[in-house]
């Protein structure tokens, strides 16, 4: 069960360190045919607009969307979450149009309005510690876009099929359970594709 | 809810890492690297090249020109204070700077001591030469850290010997004994819970970047290929013959460090990079690194 990190910029090693800790195998992703072995992929918290500049640079724009089309799942964090969004409040031009849902980067402010909190995710059992750095906000969803947790009536964690999205850091915390989430995600698309 | 943790300051910077952080000193150059794929920009009155030209007392930028920057650009924004300059330091966090650099490249304020950096909510950087200021600066609240190198001479040497020097000590600290510890913690002059932390893990507890001469794409990949975390760029593109393309071509170096070809590729036709300064040249009193030990 092997899933990549795009590792353009950003926190790589924190999310390979938590997959692995979820039970899979997981790899740093530079290039675009590095994707045909991955079950899955995971991209990272980083700047969206570095990331989302070097993915046009290197193919990965699609690359991702037909690794996606393939029920591969992917799951965004934070800069990953704006990248997979269809749109992006105030910006003209969004990154993988991939999830139905519209986000507004840097919702709460500027860093010194960062924080962390205890939050509530469907789908599991505890609350999760949740670090929001200059995090974005999904502002709306489309209606085949789960819900999996609100933040002061505003949502932060979404999943449209084998999309996943949340505006924090669950990769820098030493609590694995939304990898773990991610992780079954992907198993469960392996085994219904070598099914089909 | 809680703001300002360690956790919440230290993790702003792990999201910088493998990018490029660019010295800019108008809202026109904070776009120019934004658009080059900086993931952040210092905004500074003059450049360290300049700061060195012009000699007299560097302080921090003129406010006009800190907010003129956060206005045009979405990434975020750092800014210098001088070392041990709390005000200066609590001006920039009043007005939503998002990374404060207590920086040897200005004038110190204080020859004794640094800024008490847990106190603020804003995160700082620190430079470091060695693991004894890297580990003293971490201990003053510092959520990230960077080489000293020697800023404004476009000369990679002194970063190289920072990060060399730090990296080595780290491996021999993970190589003592308990009992040993104790006695390195007094020589280096730093508390012995941190060093015992980095005797366990192997690697300092926040982020390391390289800064100070970084001047080429060949030049930022080299300290990313020596284990720096992500790298800043102070004179080099603003000073160089075309910005744009510098910068371009440095983050790009910066992601594909151990892709020559691409490095080969991004390098062609960039023009002259700043002029630069042989370290030997300069005197005892010009040399930043020396400053906030």
């Amino acid at each position: 069960m092997k899933i990549g990190v795009l590792a353009l910029q950003g926190a790589v090693a924190e999310h390979i360190r938590s997959l692995k800790a979820a039970g899979a195998e997981a790899v740093a992703v530079k290039r675009a045919q590095e994707l045909d072995e991955l079950k899955g992929l995971v991209i990272p918290g980083g700047e969206s607009t570095t990331i989302g500049k070097l993915m046009r640079k290197y193919g990965f724009m699609d690359a991702i969307r037909s690794f996606s089309a393939q029920g591969k799942p992917v799951f965004g964090t934070c800069a990953g979450l704006i990248v997979l969004a269809d749109v992006i409040e105030g910006q003209e031009e969004a990154h993988l149009r991939l999830m139905d849902m519209t986000v507004a980067r840097n919702a709460f402010g500027r860093q010194r309005e960062s924080f962390e909190t205890d939050l509530p995710v469907k789908g599991i059992d505890e609350t999760v510690r949740a670090v929001f750095i200059r995090a974005p906000l999904i502002k709306s969803v489309g209606s085949e876009v789960d819900v999996l947790s609100t933040y002061n009536g505003e949502i932060v964690t979404a999943r449209q099929g084998t999309l996943l999205a949340a505006s924090y850091h669950p990769e820098l915390t030493d609590d694995y359970r939304l990898h773990a989430y991610f992780v079954d995600m992907v198993k469960e698309a392996a085994a219904a594709g070598s099914r089909a | 809810m809680e703001t300002g943790t360690s956790r919440v300051k230290r993790g702003m910077a792990e999201m910088q890492k493998g990018g490029v952080i660019m010295d800019v000193m108008n809202a026109e150059q904070a776009k120019i690297a934004e658009a080059a794929g900086a993931t952040a920009v210092m905004a500074l009155e003059r450049v360290p090249s300049d700061i060195r030209a012009a000699g007299g007392v560097a302080r921090m930028a003129d406010p006009t020109i800190v907010e003129e920057v956060m206005k045009v650009v979405s990434i975020p924004v750092m800014a210098k204070a001088r070392i041990g300059h709390i005000v200066e330091a609590r001006v920039l966090e009043s007005m939503g700077v998002d990374y404060i650099d207590e920086s040897e490249v200005l004038t110190p304020a204080d020859e004794v001591f640094h800024i008490s950096k847990n106190e603020f909510t804003i995160p700082f950087v620190c430079g470091a030469k060695d693991l004894g200021e890297a580990l003293r600066r971490i201990q003053e609240g510092a959520a990230m850290l960077r080489t000293k190198g020697e800023p404004g001479t476009g000369n990679i040497v002194e970063a190289v010997r920072h990060l060399r020097l730090i990296n080595g000590q780290i491996r021999k600290v993970q190589a003592l004994s308990k009992d040993e510890l104790y006695h390195e913690a007094k020589v280096l002059g730093v508390p012995y819970e941190l060093l015992l932390g980095v005797h366990e893990s192997g690697k300092l507890p926040v982020v390391n970047f390289a800064a100070g001469g970084v001047a080429t794409p060949s030049d930022a990949a080299l300290m990313m290929e020596l284990g720096a975390d992500g790298v800043f760029v102070g004179s080099g593109i603003f000073k160089s013959d075309s910005p744009e393309k510098f910068a371009r071509a440095i983050v790009e170096a910066t992601t594909h460090y151990q892709d020559y070809k691409l490095i080969a590729e991004v390098s062609k036709n960039l023009g002259t990079p700043m002029k630069g300064i042989e370290i030997s040249k300069l005197d005892a009193a010009s040399r930043m690194q020396d400053r906030g030990i």
